[in-house]
């Protein structure tokens, strides 16, 4: 489902993906690595439930399963509880055809572990039915270790119980890498969509409000004050203030800029709220508060590049001292 | 009907560092849990309630921890409430619970925050690239670095006031084994002599960024009463927001910070906080933020904070210490800061803190902030009950 955007609205896709990690602790660690060595570990309640995948902390009790519980090995088959079939598979997930996503009761465990059967057709899929565990060729220390459950033909063993396991393994698996993403389509709404068409023009634009009069940049479509949506498209600028600066120092991972470099607080003329804009043109420890600069392009940018000094004298702190 | 008194029996937190790889994020709320708990002489079953709360989930990309944490803070079959206000969030976390005391909702109540930075990444988190928008230009400190500039341009202050405050809480943290930092070598001049990074904001001034969490047990009288070991009394408690930008925020004392100390200084009937109070446990990031909130709070008059600071008043050994415990400077999981700070005002008038106690500390504030200082929210504790 998606909303399409207002009329008049700029829009780009936007993905954020990052690696994030994770340390497992002891209990997901035990797991984990005992994955990748093709034995599948829970874990024993004081209850005498046998927890799979194996929890840290018990569920019922919080007690601290590390402390009190116990691993033990259960079988590589088990019994589908209940599933749901997955006709277009996203990237990353399990399998690149359709597949059903199942929880499976391995054999020894009275939970039910996630993950994804592959099976010819929703039809070849039913609650009660026996599976097992194909494992992935390279195994790391991971979920995806088991690479799918499959169909198993064999009836079913009668019940035996889930084998003590020591739980330790040369070489411990103690984190993980969960590769995390998010694709959205971007929209910066009507308001500021009208401030950067005008920006790609070079003429830099704010919008007043209708009830307390200020002309506010870049406009976002309301007063945060009077929380009404602002109309009036106003030109500021191109000159303005320097209300407030630092002195950046240390470089940005992603940012083509030289250090060290002036950020600064610019009170466009027509403005009543600062935008944040580099200085330039003046050596860095002659930028100062009240300084006068004008906004510089580059061509074919829709931002400008950054401000430099116009040469007329400082605005005086009287008229600037109520926007900081 | 009065509200129900609210008592702090228990008080638990992690060590901090710079990575906790020893402990899965499950395993670090729950040291820190089981620590209040002990404290309070209380098990997981006299909990009613837990209220969690942490930066931003994208921090360390758990959607919805509240959820996977349940199991840790032996939450099943019990309310699990999870609170969201930025940097402020262990504050309005533990404010939060305490209203559920106050109101009568549950007697005995549970709350936690935590970050576990090392797994997370805060700079990213909070810059996505935007389409459309211009890079931004600076990370957390250049974004407050110039509201720094702009105190010092309105108070006068001499440059290294933010020296004296990072060597101040520094060495306060080497009374405190839970702190992340321990600088035994930190001198004031090695602080003045830091990197600048974000003029006028140098390297020594700046926060860490630590692995760790914080946890409290609220409770009503009658668990006061069964507590082995004496309470802390909350005497007022309060949050106000505003937005980040609006024409005439004033970053260098907002607005919502001043109308927020004014309502719990109401509400524990302090009228001189400066006489009143007798420690303050301020979130102060960066160093200059101490004379500015020395002011946003009422502790000094508009442009006077720095002279505090300056005079020694806010030593462990002052009238008015700030940060016995090394603050936010020596100690930072971003979402548990705001209760670290809460916490360490009810360690102080329980005079429960250690090396770093205040000596006959009975009224204490815990202070927290976060956004673009647009949230708020701090308590007032004692060691006497409040007047009913
Ligand atoms: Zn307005």
């Amino acid at each position: 489902m998606q909303a399409d955007p207002a009329p008049g609205s700029l829009t780009a896709p936007l993905t954020l993906s990052f690696p994030f990690t994770r340390s497992l602790g002891p209990v997901l660690g035990t797991f984990l690595t005992g994955l990748r060595e093709r034995v599948v570990l829970g874990i024993r309640t004081p209850a005498g439930r046998v927890l799979v995948p194996p929890t840290e902390y018990d569920p019922a009790t919080g007690a601290g399963l590390g402390e009190t519980g116990a691993f033990v090995e259960v079988a590589p088959t088990g019994t589908v509880t209940t599933w749901a079939w997955n006709p277009a598979p996203r990237p990353g997930q399990p399998l690149a055809h359709p597949f059903a996503w199942v929880l499976v009761r391995l054999d020894g465990a009275d939970t039910a572990l996630l993950h994804a059967l592959d099976a010819p057709g929703p039809h070849a899929v039913r609650t009660g039915q026996r599976v097992r565990i194909r494992w992935a060729a390279e195994r790391t220390g991971a979920i995806t270790d088991i690479a799918c459950f499959i169909p198993d033909p064999a009836p079913a063993a009668p019940p035996r119980p889930a084998a003590p396991h020591p739980g330790t393994f040369p070489d411990p698996v103690t984190t993980l890498t969960a590769p995390a993403r998010l694709d959205y389509t971007h929209t910066p709404g009507r308001a500021q969509s009208r401030h950067l068409t005008a920006l790609a023009r070079h003429e830099l634009t704010g919008e007043r409000c209708p009830a307390c009069a200020k002309v506010l940049v870049p406009p976002r479509g309301a007063c945060p004050t009077c929380g009404v949506a602002t109309t009036d498209v106003v030109p500021v600028g191109p000159r303005g203030t320097v209300t407030t600066f630092c002195i950046v120092n240390i470089k940005a991972k992603d940012l083509a800029i030289d250090v060290p470099y002036v950020y600064a607080h610019i009170l466009l003329d027509g403005a009543d709220l600062p935008l944040h804009g580099r200085i330039d043109g003046i050596p860095h420890d002659q930028v100062r508060m009240g300084l006068r600069v004008e906004a510089v392009w580059t061509p074919g940018t829709r931002h400008p590049a950054h401000y430099r000094p116009t040469g007329e004298p400082d605005a005086p702190y009287t008229a600037y001292e109520e926007h900081l | 009907m009065t509200k129900e008194p609210v008592a702090v029996t228990g008080i638990g937190q992690t060590r901090h560092a710079a990575a906790r790889r020893d402990v899965s994020l499950p395993g670090l709320v729950r040291e820190a849990a089981r620590r209040a708990l002990d404290d309070a002489g209380l098990d997981w079953p006299d909990v009613e309630a837990v209220v969690l709360g942490k930066a931003p989930d994208f921090f360390e990309g758990v959607m919805t921890p509240e959820l996977c944490l349940a199991d840790a803070l032996g939450a099943t079959g019990k309310p699990v409430l999870r609170v969201h206000t930025a940097g402020s969030v262990g504050g309005s976390t533990a404010l939060v619970a305490a209203s559920l005391v106050a109101a009568r909702v549950h007697r005995t109540v549970l709350t936690v925050a935590y970050e576990k930075q090392s797994e997370s990444n805060a700079m990213w988190a909070l810059s996505l690239p935007v389409p459309f928008q211009p890079p931004l230009l600076a990370g957390a400190g250049g974004f407050f670095a110039p509201h720094v500039r702009a105190y010092i341009r309105r108070s006068g202050a001499p440059a290294d006031t933010g020296a004296l405050v990072a060597h101040k809480d520094r060495r306060n943290a080497l009374l405190n084994p839970f702190a992340h930092l321990h600088e035994h070598d930190l001198t004031l001049e090695k602080v003045r002599s830091s990197p600048m990074l974000w003029d006028p904001i140098r390297y020594s001034e700046t926060c860490p960024s630590s692995d760790g969490a914080c946890a409290m047990v609220l409770t009503d009288r009658a668990g006061a009463a069964r507590a082995p070991r004496p309470p802390a009394w909350l005497h007022g408690g309060a949050m106000r927001s505003e937005p980040t930008l609006f024409p005439g925020k004033y970053f260098v004392s907002p607005r919502a910070g001043r109308d927020c100390a004014t309502d719990v200084y109401r509400q524990a009937g302090v009228t001189d906080p400066r006489h009143d109070i007798d420690v303050a446990e301020l979130y102060v990031p960066f160093s200059w933020y101490e004379p500015m909130w020395l002011e946003n709070l009422g502790f000094a008059e508009e442009g006077q904070g720095w002279r505090l600071t300056a005079s020694g008043a806010t030593a462990l050994d002052g009238d008015l210490p700030v940060n016995p415990s090394g603050g936010v400077l020596s100690t930072n999981p971003i979402g548990a800061s705001g209760m670290l700070r809460f916490a360490e005002a009810a360690l102080q008038v329980r005079g429960l803190a250690g090396d770093h106690q205040v000596p006959g500390a009975r009224r204490a504030l815990g202070h927290a902030y976060g956004g673009g200082s647009q949230f708020f929210a701090m308590w007032l504790v004692g060691a006497e009950p409040p007047a009913t």
